[in-house]
């Protein structure tokens, strides 16, 4: 059925050299409507590079990326429209220090989409509830804890009503007993038909929320299937010795 | 004896002692020796001379001022000066300091390079030698009748820059006061003279390549995770640098920057070597008139001390307010 539907994120070739090195080596990825991608693959498989590459965080060099039916090139406001339909949350959550939690959610509503101040607090209030901490609105960042700051940097992310939300590591930086919380709400977000492309090494969040799971290694994405073929019967011996290393123990 | 000699406390007690004696021993032998000379000499000591009359004209005043004032008055008219050209030459390095220090940031090629020419060019070549550079630009413009006039009621001649002033004279609104030739002057508007020009271009042109060294390391210091959060948010570059970038260099900019500010103040002295009236310029005539050099210097000294610490105040509590709130 979703199949019907031409892909919100298509990538077609994608290569990238970081001077010699090549990071990315002929990606092809299609992502549906509402679908939810987890990434996985050893570090320096060039995981982060492509979903930083869909917002244009990185350039690709060859290939070509379309996004909700914009091709991705030098047009800088083709740019930032893909931009603005695309949300991304980081490992180090990079919320704005000098702003408050409120500030932090209402600067791209105001200054991007151009809605007023009370409007853009509505929204943001809405999303604070949302990410269950409307009570932290006038803090600062530096006063919260990593998951606190985490759900607000996810509550960010979603304040332009984005089509896709991409994370990148987004429990990597986080105590152990903090990554619950933040997976609560990706799975809630993921529960409410959001497009997500997660990079994360949970395990069971992957096999519980993703449609697709896409395995890369040096570069090249090495396997694509669903949850339940991949972690039982993984096609690639690759993914075969990766997922030992990480579910074995 | 022995014991008391390796208590710690006791000497730790005895070494201040003999540093504040000896403090206090050269400072009384310092003044006896001044109060000694001035006498022998015949000069009366006090500050009694600042209510004479100062008997010298001052070239440029931003109060009425006339050789029959005092040296009071004198010398109000050099701190005045001094004010004026520090307080401004602050605001245009500050302006001129940011923008080539964001432009040595740039991507484009040729911007970055030239304000790495005009920064490396420009800190390392001494203040004195650009000041006669200046002083020889402005004074070698045309004539006032040959004028620049690259503004309207804007004339930049070898009589200093004419710009528009605010004429209060006519009752509570001011009237745009518009300068224009009528003969061999300008009649009306505001006329910085040469020395003014040549002092104030001097010091923000240095002064602005040391602010813009220390706006490109405030930026600099900006984990580059905040540009990437702001731009994943549609951002432009020039809103990411306003709103995102620039609040948190500040934090690491306000303290060296208060320096550079300081240096503005304490390099505005450097006028005298092109005749412009501050505040040392005025107190040395004042000097060599009455020959009361301890009590002018130290009146130099006491209000160079009070802006300092009035700038560093200000700043100190500029910097507290733009500190990061963290738990």
């Amino acid at each position: 059925m979703i199949m019907q539907d031409p892909p919100i994120v298509e990538l077609n070739g994608v290569n990238k050299w970081y001077g010699d090195f090549h990071v990315l080596k002929d990606i092809g990825l299609e992502v549906a409507r509402g679908e939810k991608v987890v990434v996985c693959g050893p570090s320096g498989s060039g995981k982060s590079t492509m979903i930083r590459c869909i917002n244009r965080l990185e350039e690709h060099q060859s290939g070509c990326i379309v996004v909700d039916g914009v091709e991705l090139g030098d047009d800088l406001k083709a740019i930032e429209a893909i931009r603005r339909r695309v949300g991304m949350v980081f490992q180090s959550f990079n919320l704005f220090p000098h702003l408050t939690v409120l500030e932090n959610l209402t600067l791209a509503p105001i200054r991007v989409a151009g809605m007023t101040p009370a409007e853009a607090a509505d929204t943001a209030m809405a999303l604070l509830e949302r990410v269950r901490i409307p009570d932290q609105a006038a803090k600062y960042p530096g006063q919260l804890s990593g998951g606190q700051q985490q759900r607000v940097a996810i509550a960010r992310a979603l304040c332009l009503k984005p089509k896709v939300m991409l994370f990148d590591e987004p429990t990597s930086a986080l105590d152990p007993e903090m990554v619950g919380e933040v997976l609560d709400v990706m799975t809630a977000l993921a529960s409410e038909g959001m497009t997500m492309i997660c990079v994360t090494h949970e395990m069971a969040f992957a096999r519980a929320v993703a449609d697709t799971m896409v395995f890369m290694d040096e570069g090249r994405v090495v396997e694509v299937a669903k949850p339940a073929l991949f972690f039982d019967h993984p096609a690639n011996e690759r993914t075969r010795r990766f997922l030992g290393k990480i579910i074995g123990h | 004896m022995a014991s008391l000699w390796s208590n710690l406390r006791f000497r730790g007690l005895l070494y201040q002692v003999l540093v504040v004696g000896a403090v206090v021993a050269l400072g009384g032998w310092l003044v006896h020796n001044t109060l000694v000379n001035l006498a022998a000499r015949g000069i009366a000591t006090g500050l009694g001379f600042l209510g004479r009359e100062a008997g010298f004209d001052i070239s440029e005043s931003v109060i009425a001022f006339s050789p029959s004032d005092t040296y009071a008055r004198a010398l109000l008219v050099g701190l005045l000066n001094t004010l004026v050209v520090s307080g401004l030459g602050i605001v245009s390095a500050t302006v001129l300091g940011t923008l080539i220090g964001v432009a040595r940031l740039s991507g484009n090629w040729l911007v970055g390079r030239l304000s790495t020419v005009y920064i490396e060019s420009i800190r390392n070549v001494p203040l004195l030698l650009q000041l006669f550079v200046w002083y020889g630009v402005v004074t070698s413009l045309p004539v006032a009748r040959l004028a620049l006039h690259p503004l309207p009621g804007v004339f930049l001649s070898n009589r200093g820059l004419v710009i528009p002033g605010l004429d209060w004279s006519q009752g509570w609104l001011p009237i745009l006061d518009i300068p224009h030739l009528a003969g061999f002057n300008f009649v009306g508007g505001l006329t910085l003279s040469p020395e003014f020009a040549a002092l104030l271009a001097g010091l923000t042109v240095y002064t602005a390549a040391f602010i813009a060294e220390i706006v490109r390391a405030g930026i600099l210091a900006v984990p580059k995770g905040q540009t990437e959060a702001a731009l994943s948010l549609g951002l432009s570059r020039g809103q990411i640098l306003r709103l995102v970038i620039l609040p948190q260099a500040l934090r690491v900019i306000v303290p060296p920057l208060t320096s550079q500010y300081l240096n503005i103040a304490k390099n505005s002295p450097l006028a005298i070597a092109i005749g412009y009236p501050d505040l040392v310029a005025v107190s040395n005539t004042a000097i060599n008139q009455t020959g009361q050099a301890v009590e002018g210097v130290a009146l130099v000294m006491v209000v160079f001390l009070g802006i300092s610490l009035a700038l560093s105040a200000l700043m100190n509590w500029y910097n507290k307010r733009v500190a990061l709130v963290t738990r």
